[in-house]
């Protein structure tokens, strides 16, 4: 296990590699620059801030020297907000986006798999058929719709909850809510089918003839196939998880990483951008190492050689 | 009613729904078993027999199948009226099961030694520890060696044939009264099919079990039993002592099954085989239902045939006469 | 052979054979939640297209004595913040939407079948190295990508095209690739091979053809993702330019006056919902139809 580990490790460097590389060049080759914007600088002060941020250097000597920067942990300057570092703000919005994420995945494993397995028991009963078509629903529905709409509904009509506040616990239900729709659908749809598959396998027929009571044969003998398809789906829904938080934090006006991003891109503000891509892609890489390691603990016949 | 039977199967039918059809796959079957005896059930696939042994630990999933009528009668109850926790406490402990795939009928994702532990705990209320005990006494009787250590293997580590001997340790955990073995060898290599008969058998003496013994193959029944059943689309069409079926068959589908069976001692230059397909069952003909491929069909055979006693142990249902 | 064996077997009634395709189209039209996707995309794509040609406002028609007025006769979704007409604004909004779905989910299908295609079919360290490239694209960020190319580049809507269509060819060359390796060793390509039939012709003619079934399945899955990331991107301001509306622009003008005027976001975002919820029923209702293998049950 420990072999397989370092193993993936050392083949996420190419990967990264590529993708520092590509982000890199894609951003400088843009026509712009992270001061041109800003009609109010005079040339000389343009000048100026290119020859402090190093952007007057030739690229290739920019990207040389970006890549020492990165071999020291130290992941450059923002061009945005004077006297940050990446770093820095990374440390200072993870925690809020990260706990919007979690929390709202969470949330949909909790009721995905709950639902999902209720559906296969039923499978075909009314309640079934309803349960999937809601969570047809919530697969079709856009975040940043159902967002807007729980905001109209539990803010604006029922006033149980605040619109757009941030500090508080009860603050995360709906952008949780919001988040986790889509995951509870799909997980839900993804339980539903796996269990389905595994609940039609001789060994659960074996486990019936036992004398074992339903819920021993569901929960001990059917749920650790079931959910495999499950536990793949983390890697992948992780992607569009965070993708959502950009959503999520521009509706809720919460102060994320998704919101920095996007205000990064849209201000050229180089180190950032390239930043937080890589943050991003190195949070993939380790949380699809992540899923295998739990498929391989769920599934013994999967052996890492 | 003689108290040496343990079970009495009565007008068995279990039927399966499905786009509008239905099919009969079992319909109709009546069977006794005396305690300690060995029975064969013998047929082509599709003949009923599988469902027919499901049937009696009601163990047909429904939709799409469901038992609809008859009785099966166990230590004087009907097992069709048991409440489902009455049946549970069955299941296992007194009627246990052996299925056809021994490479599907174990739960991949746990230890052969928590399958076997959780029987034992759930009907005889061992402790952990004792049921692991027991889980190692009983691979160790059914003949895996260095139990102790492989209680803790995966069934993708073991090969076919230990798998079975795996599912036999299992299903002979709570001494059941009767066993009944689904196809227990069709998976199996051919050696390896004769060591787990010899398997079955030697504990059906020591543990004093009645044996269901469910089979495609009349040559496995032949040493193995007492009475068979041979069953034809979802009926018993003979029923005799194993010795006198394969000496004086009446029927004549068990006559094109025993004269398919390749006999070594006569010069044969081919196999007999029995014409036609075996039958749809969502669409039987009318009367006997294997009249199509029968090579004796009578104006007789457009009605079905009723069951005939020929002798005071021997079954039919044909229309001819001895 | 004995003789005996052949005899009788025409007894057998025959089983009533049906192509595969009126299998699934009879299967498909059981299906009441696939067939009334079906009905409820042909409406909008009906509405959206001559919808806009009945009415006497056009999308950019600005009127900003009228903005932001509650529906009514006169505007029955109401206006918005520049007091255009919210369901003339819908429906072209809709037109971009469906054809940025299409669009994009056409070039994803013409790269996703013809990669998958090419590397199925040739095998070997062709294979390899194509499949190797998908699964390191794979473990890209795309959408951050995306964020980051549109931001940067021109956010013209033909971009969006390729942009959207080019990241979602990967899923489509992978099954493509899966179908071809099961095919391509079967006997009639073997015979196409013996006649001497030129290999270009043989992926074309006889490999592509048998893969269609799982294709068209994705196909019609992609069209609402495809859909749903313009949307994702328009909400962010990096997708579809004003004046011009998407779906996604209109709730991204109506977050922002969401506790005063509402309609502004409701009527263009159930729109929207509605159609994905209905591409997807017959998505899945197609999976269904086409191949009872894959079937959820």
């Amino acid at each position: 296990m420990l072999k397989l580990i370092i193993r993936r490790l050392l083949g996420m460097i190419p990967v990264l590699f590529i993708i520092i590389t590509l982000t890199f060049f894609l951003i400088r080759l843009a026509p712009g620059n992270p001061f041109a914007n800003d009609k109010a600088f005079p040339e000389e002060v343009i000048q100026a801030l290119n020859k402090q941020y190093g952007l007057d250097k030739p690229l290739h000597i920019q990207y040389f020297n970006y890549i020492t920067e990165l071999a020291k942990g130290n992941l450059g300057p923002s061009t945005r907000y004077a006297g940050k570092t990446v770093n820095e703000m990374i440390a200072e919005h993870l925690p809020t986006s990260l706990a919007l994420g979690l929390i709202a995945y969470g949330f949909a494993l909790i009721l995905g798999v709950s639902i999902g397995i209720i559906s296969s028991l039923r499978q075909n009963s009314s309640l079934d058929y309803l349960s999937m078509a809601i969570a047809m629903f919530g697969i079709s529905i856009p975040s940043f719709v159902l967002g807007p709409l729980l905001v109209i509904v539990f803010s604006l009509t029922l006033f149980w909850l605040p619109p757009a506040r941030w500090g508080e616990p009860k603050h995360l239900i709906l952008p949780a809510l919001t988040l986790s729709a889509i995951y509870i659908a799909y997980i839900a749809r993804l339980t539903r089918s796996g269990m389905l598959e595994v609940l039609r396998a001789d060994y659960i027929r074996t486990a019936r003839a036992k004398g074992l009571t339903e819920s021993v044969v569901v929960l001990r003998h059917a749920l650790r196939g079931g959910i495999i398809p499950v536990v793949s789906f983390t890697g992948p829904a992780l992607t569009f998880l965070l993708a959502g938080t950009i959503v999520v934090e521009k509706i809720f006006v919460i102060p994320g990483l998704g919101r920095i991003f996007i205000e990064a891109a849209n201000s050229r503000d180089y180190f950032v951008v390239m930043g937080l891509t890589l943050f991003v892609s190195i949070l993939l890489v380790i949380m699809n190492l992540l899923v295998d390691i739990v498929i391989g603990l769920l599934d013994p016949r999967i052996s890492y050689k | 009613m003689s108290t040496n039977i343990i079970l009495s199967v009565r007008n068995l039918q279990t039927y399966f729904y499905g786009d509008g059809s239905v099919v009969k796959a079992v319909d109709g079957v009546s069977f006794e078993l005396k305690k300690g005896e060995t029975l064969g059930i013998v047929g082509e696939s599709g003949s009923g027999k599988s469902v027919t042994s499901l049937s009696i630990l009601r163990l047909i999933a429904y939709p799409p199948g469901k038992i609809i009528g008859g009785e099966v009668v166990f230590d004087n109850k009907d097992l069709m009226k048991l409440s489902e926790s009455e049946i549970r406490r069955i299941r296992g402990k007194r009627i246990a099961m052996i299925f056809q795939d021994p490479m599907t009928s174990l739960n991949p994702f746990m230890t052969i030694g928590a399958q076997l532990k959780e029987i034992t705990e759930l009907h005889e209320g061992l402790s952990s520890s004792q049921a692991r005990k027991k889980a190692i006494e009983m691979l160790e009787l059914v003949g895996i060696s260095d139990a102790s250590r492989r209680i803790d293997d995966y069934p993708h580590q073991f090969s076919g044939g230990m798998r079975q001997r795996v599912m036999i340790a299992m299903a002979l955990s709570c001494k059941p009264e009767l066993l009944i073995a689904d196809e227990p060898t069709t998976a199996l290599d051919v050696t390896i099919q004769a060591q787990i008969l010899e398997l079955i058998k030697g504990l059906k003496e020591k543990i004093g079990t009645s044996v269901i013994l469910i089979t495609h193959d009349l040559g496995i029944v032949a040493g193995m039993t007492d009475h068979i059943a041979v069953m034809y689309a979802g009926k018993i069409v003979e029923y005799a002592p194993t010795e006198e079926l394969f000496s004086t068959p009446h029927h004549p589908y068990t006559k094109g099954l025993l004269k398919s069976v390749p006999d070594p001692m006569t010069d044969q230059k081919q196999l007999f085989q029995i014409p036609g397909l075996p039958p749809d069952l969502s669409r039987l003909p009318k009367g006997c239902p294997f009249s199509p491929r029968c090579s004796n069909v009578k104006a007789e055979c457009q009605e079905f045939p009723p069951i005939k006693q020929i002798n005071a142990n021997h079954y039919s249902a044909c229309w001819l006469e001895n | 052979m004995s003789q005996q064996v052949n005899t009788r077997v025409e007894d057998t009634s025959p089983v009533v054979g049906s192509s595969l395709w009126q299998d699934a189209w009879q299967r498909l039209k059981k299906n009441k939640l696939a067939m009334l996707g079906v009905v409820i995309l042909l409406i909008i794509i009906l509405v959206s297209t001559f919808g806009p040609l009945l009415s006497s406002y056009s999308y950019d028609q600005i009127n900003l004595d009228r903005n932001s007025e509650p529906p009514s006769w006169e505007h029955w979704f109401g206006t918005d913040q520049l007091g255009r007409d919210i369901l003339v604004r819908t429906l072209v909004g809709g037109r971009i939407s469906l054809m940025v779905g299409i669009i994009a989910t056409a070039v994803s299908f013409v790269i996703g079948v013809t990669y998958g295609a090419i590397s199925g079919y040739f095998g070997g360290y062709i294979d390899e190295l194509m499949m190797r490239i998908v699964d390191i694209i794979y473990s890209l960020p795309y959408l951050f990508l995306v964020i980051v190319l549109l931001a940067f580049f021109t956010k013209s809507i033909f971009m969006l095209f390729f942009i959207l269509g080019g990241v979602s060819w990967l899923t489509m060359a992978r099954i493509v690739r899966g179908q071809v390796l099961s095919i391509k060793n079967q006997e009639f390509i073997e015979a196409a091979r013996a006649v001497g039939v030129e290999t270009p012709m043989i992926i074309f003619r006889h490999v592509i053809p048998n893969t269609l079934g799982p294709v068209i399945v994705y196909t019609t899955l992609t069209i609402p993702s495809a859909m749903l990331s313009e949307a994702f991107l328009s909400f962010l301001g990096l997708g579809v330019q004003p004046p011009l509306a998407s779906w996604g622009t209109m709730v991204n003008d109506g977050v922002e006056a969401i506790a005063v005027y509402p309609w502004q976001l409701i009527f263009p975002g159930l729109l929207m919902a509605v159609t994905l919820f209905s591409l997807n029923f017959l998505g899945d209702g197609l999976r269904d139809a086409l191949d009872p293998q894959m079937r959820k049950d």
